[in-house]
């Protein structure tokens, strides 16, 4: 009987799963784009894997190895990631072919993450015209918070603008009468500071006495300090990425210059700027930050940082730790992994820049505590806030209140 | 530099493929004569069939095989090195760029109007480099090179060149309302301007200033005392050369739909020397494979290895040097032969 009985119930059984599943299905209405399946969702990507930015390329790895720690997890609601990422060369010809190689060949359903300003210049139009999401790009340029013109582009850091404004009025409050120099990377990245800092300080730009640009070929940043200094500044804008940050830092030292010295958060990691330049010699110095430094003592036994130990422990251990692009590539995939959660089993283009733009104060691993990713249909800027910090002993010292720049408005 | 002058003197293939026509056995022109209308139908054909994405790299391919054509002219042809061509490249680019965005030229005027102000660029740096020969002006226009992008990123010029960044361009639509896609447009819009291009350079090349270019690039004492004017001659070459490579450059910004100072580093100067060597030097249409070399072989050594993308790119080049020291034409030669025993 009991043998008899065994194949109906298996028959009955799978019915009724079959039942489930497909009355599921007309419940949740799974909707697809191109790149998502049951089983799969596409994500491409552009990354200076070689190339004059190549040291950025650690966070497409990065995010790679984090994919794959999801994935090994199970995935996002069943479905697998498929993270495809190519090479640009930081080259903008290269970006266009490599993007479009991804949607009409690949056929991913969203680009994420994509690297560097030209980069995502070159992709912006296409990418709008086909409306196809191009999510929390990694650059710093302020021109990412555009719903209105280009809403299938978000970005997620900071932008540099706002936070060369948030270093400004600091100036004003704390010395008023500050003779300024500044000393910048001749890019876009460093003019964007550099009209952050002119527009924060507004009718004080007069008191701005030297200014200095170096190019990234250039082998060092000492004769630019030399001058600066001759200036008879009191008050210095460090806008240098973190080889120039180290030489720039060393070098005022030596010169025995002690202005007040503003950092830009490019360049305030501990392990490759500080150390190289020595401690002892960036006593003082303020920056912004919004992400927790992997080598910064007071996170050790912060429940964040122990889930990002552990994962590169598992699924990437051969990173550098202290690379800060390595946090930034944690963090962003988390934000991306969160909106496809949101997403649901509606996997559509539009709707992943409706999650997108739909995050409520989320908290990932590494934001400095206070700091929340926050996205509205008008606002495209998912993280704006940063906190100030300054250099005390071995470590930055976190003061002031969280800023956000719409106070800075 | 050495193999520029091997491979230009060898007697079996003059630069000019439509030269040895004339000279050589029956046979053989017919089968060159094949393999050019072969070529020639499937750059025409095969793009229909093709997707948009695909016909899109075509169209880049193209566009860098103008330049290295351009650089042909000038290394293999005036015997005179240049590592600056990706300067005039951006020349081309950004000329088009403004005269399109800022002058509101259309881009069937931007493009000539490109090579013009390229031509006379290339022209007035010929001058200075009159003196120079072999590695000197080598170094020289590499200087030009690495000066390309800081100069466009000058703040001076900002409201003109976008700084670093860049100029968006408006991609054309296909003209007399042809229904087809912007790429397919724009990818025959190209073919016709390189074919158109081609057959001028075959022409040059077998005209009198031909002559007196390669007659400088085999003995300048000689030439001179044949009554060339070396001095003409070689800024003539340079300007041209730079004209070309100004139309490319047009031509790749049109495609790309925007131009950038980071696109036009002394690394893309170096790609076009690397796709003449590998086209093989002094033989224009090796320009296209060349150009398809610098394109796709890249891609091809990031499906190998991501992080050592490079390195195996490096071993590519290396293959190549090795296997095929004269480039693309030493293969199409071996072709040629093969075909021609097993048709005797």
């Amino acid at each position: 009987m009991s043998i008899n009985l065994r194949p109906h119930l298996g028959v009955l059984s799978a019915a009724a799963l079959a039942l489930a599943v497909s009355g599921g299905t007309a419940l949740a209405q799974k909707k697809y784009d191109t790149g998502a399946t049951d089983t799969e969702i596409k994500i491409g990507n552009i990354m200076p894997y070689s190339g004059p930015a190549s040291a950025y390329g650690v966070i497409g790895k990065t995010i790679d190895a984090y994919f794959k720690k999801i994935n090994a997890e199970g995935g996002i609601n069943g479905r697998k990631i498929n993270f495809i990422s190519y090479d640009d060369g930081y080259s903008p010809p290269k970006a266009v072919e490599q993007v479009r190689k991804l949607v009409e060949s690949d056929e991913v359903l969203l680009v994420f993450d994509p690297l560097g300003t030209p980069s995502n210049t070159a992709i912006q139009r296409y990418l709008n015209q086909r409306k196809v999401p191009q999510l929390f790009v990694a650059t710093g340029a302020a021109k990412w918070d555009d719903p209105k013109n280009f809403p299938w582009t978000m970005g997620w850091q900071p932008n540099y603008y706002t936070e060369g404004k948030i270093y400004a009025q600091y100036l004003l409050k704390e010395k008023p009468n500050a003779k300024i120099a500044i000393l910048y990377q001749n890019d876009d990245f460093g003019k964007d500071y550099l009209k952050g800092i002119k527009d924060g300080l507004g009718g004080k730009a007069n008191q701005i006495v030297a200014e200095s640009s170096y190019e990234v070929t250039e082998p060092t940043v000492d004769s630019h300090i030399v001058k600066l200094k001759s200036s008879g500044a009191d008050a210095f804008f460090n806008i240098t990425t973190p080889k120039f940050a180290a030489q720039a830092i060393k070098k005022v030292a030596e010169l025995d210059w002690k202005p007040t010295h503003l950092l830009t958060n490019v360049s305030l990691s501990i392990g490759s700027v500080i150390k190289p330049a020595g401690p002892q010699n960036a006593q003082g110095i303020i920056s912004a930050a919004y992400l927790k430094d992997t080598s910064d003592p007071q996170w050790k036994d912060d429940s964040g940082m122990k889930k990002f130990d552990e994962f590169l422990k598992t699924y990437y251990p051969e990173a550098n730790r202290i690379d800060a692009s390595v946090m930034f590539g944690y963090n962003v995939s988390q934000t991306m992994v969160q909106v496809l959660k949101q997403a649901g089993d509606n996997l559509t283009r539009e709707n992943i820049m409706k999650q997108a733009a739909s995050l409520k104060n989320l908290e990932t691993d590494g934001l400095l505590p206070g700091i929340k990713i926050n996205t509205s249909a008008t606002d495209f800027a998912p993280i704006s806030s940063v906190q100030l910090i300054r250099f005390k002993g071995e470590a930055w010292e976190r003061f002031g209140d969280i800023l956000s720049s719409d106070a800075t408005h | 530099m050495s193999t520029a002058h091997d491979t230009t003197r060898d007697p079996a293939m003059p630069p000019a493929p439509r030269a040895a026509q004339k000279t050589s056995a029956g046979s053989s022109v017919d089968l060159r004569l094949i393999g050019g209308l072969a070529a020639l139908l499937a750059l025409l054909i095969v793009p229909i069939f093709l997707r948009n994405f695909v016909v899109f790299q075509l169209t880049i391919i193209l566009a860098y095989a103008i330049a290295i054509l351009s650089l042909n002219i000038l290394t293999g042809a005036s015997g005179q090195v240049s590592l600056g061509h990706s300067a005039f490249f951006a020349a081309g680019a950004y000329a088009a760029g403004i005269l399109m965005e800022h002058g509101g030229v259309p881009y069937g005027l931007a493009i000539p109007l490109a090579g013009v102000i390229c031509f006379v660029f290339g022209f007035l740096f010929g001058l200075p480099a009159l003196r120079l020969k072999g590695v000197y002006l080598a170094l020289a226009t590499f200087a030009l090179a690495i000066a390309a992008p800081p100069l466009l990123k000058l703040g001076t010029f900002e409201h003109w060149t976008g700084g670093v960044q860049g100029l968006l361009l408006t991609k054309p639509d296909p003209a007399f309302g042809l229904p087809i896609s912007q790429d397919r447009y724009l990818y025959y819009l190209t073919l016709a301007i390189a074919l158109l291009i081609y057959w001028l350079s075959v022409n040059l090349l077998n005209s009198r200033t031909g002559r007196a270019f390669m007659a400088i690039r085999d003995n300048e004492i000689a030439a001179s005392s044949m009554g060339v004017d070396l001095a003409l001659y070689k800024t003539l070459a340079f300007g041209i050369s730079a004209g070309i490579t100004g139309i490319a450059g047009a031509l790749g910004a049109l495609a790309v739909a925007f131009v950038a100072p980071d696109a036009y580093t002394f690394n893309f100067a170096i790609a076009l020397f690397l796709g003449m060597v590998i086209g093989g030097v002094g033989w224009l249409p090796g320009s296209l494979a060349g150009a398809a070399f610098i394109v796709l072989v890249p891609n091809m050594a990031e499906s190998v290895s991501k992080g050592l993308s490079g390195a195996v790119f490096g071993v590519f080049i290396i293959a190549m040097i090795f296997l095929l020291p004269n480039g693309a034409r030493q293969l199409v030669d071996l072709t040629y032969n093969q075909i021609r025993k097993l048709i005797r």
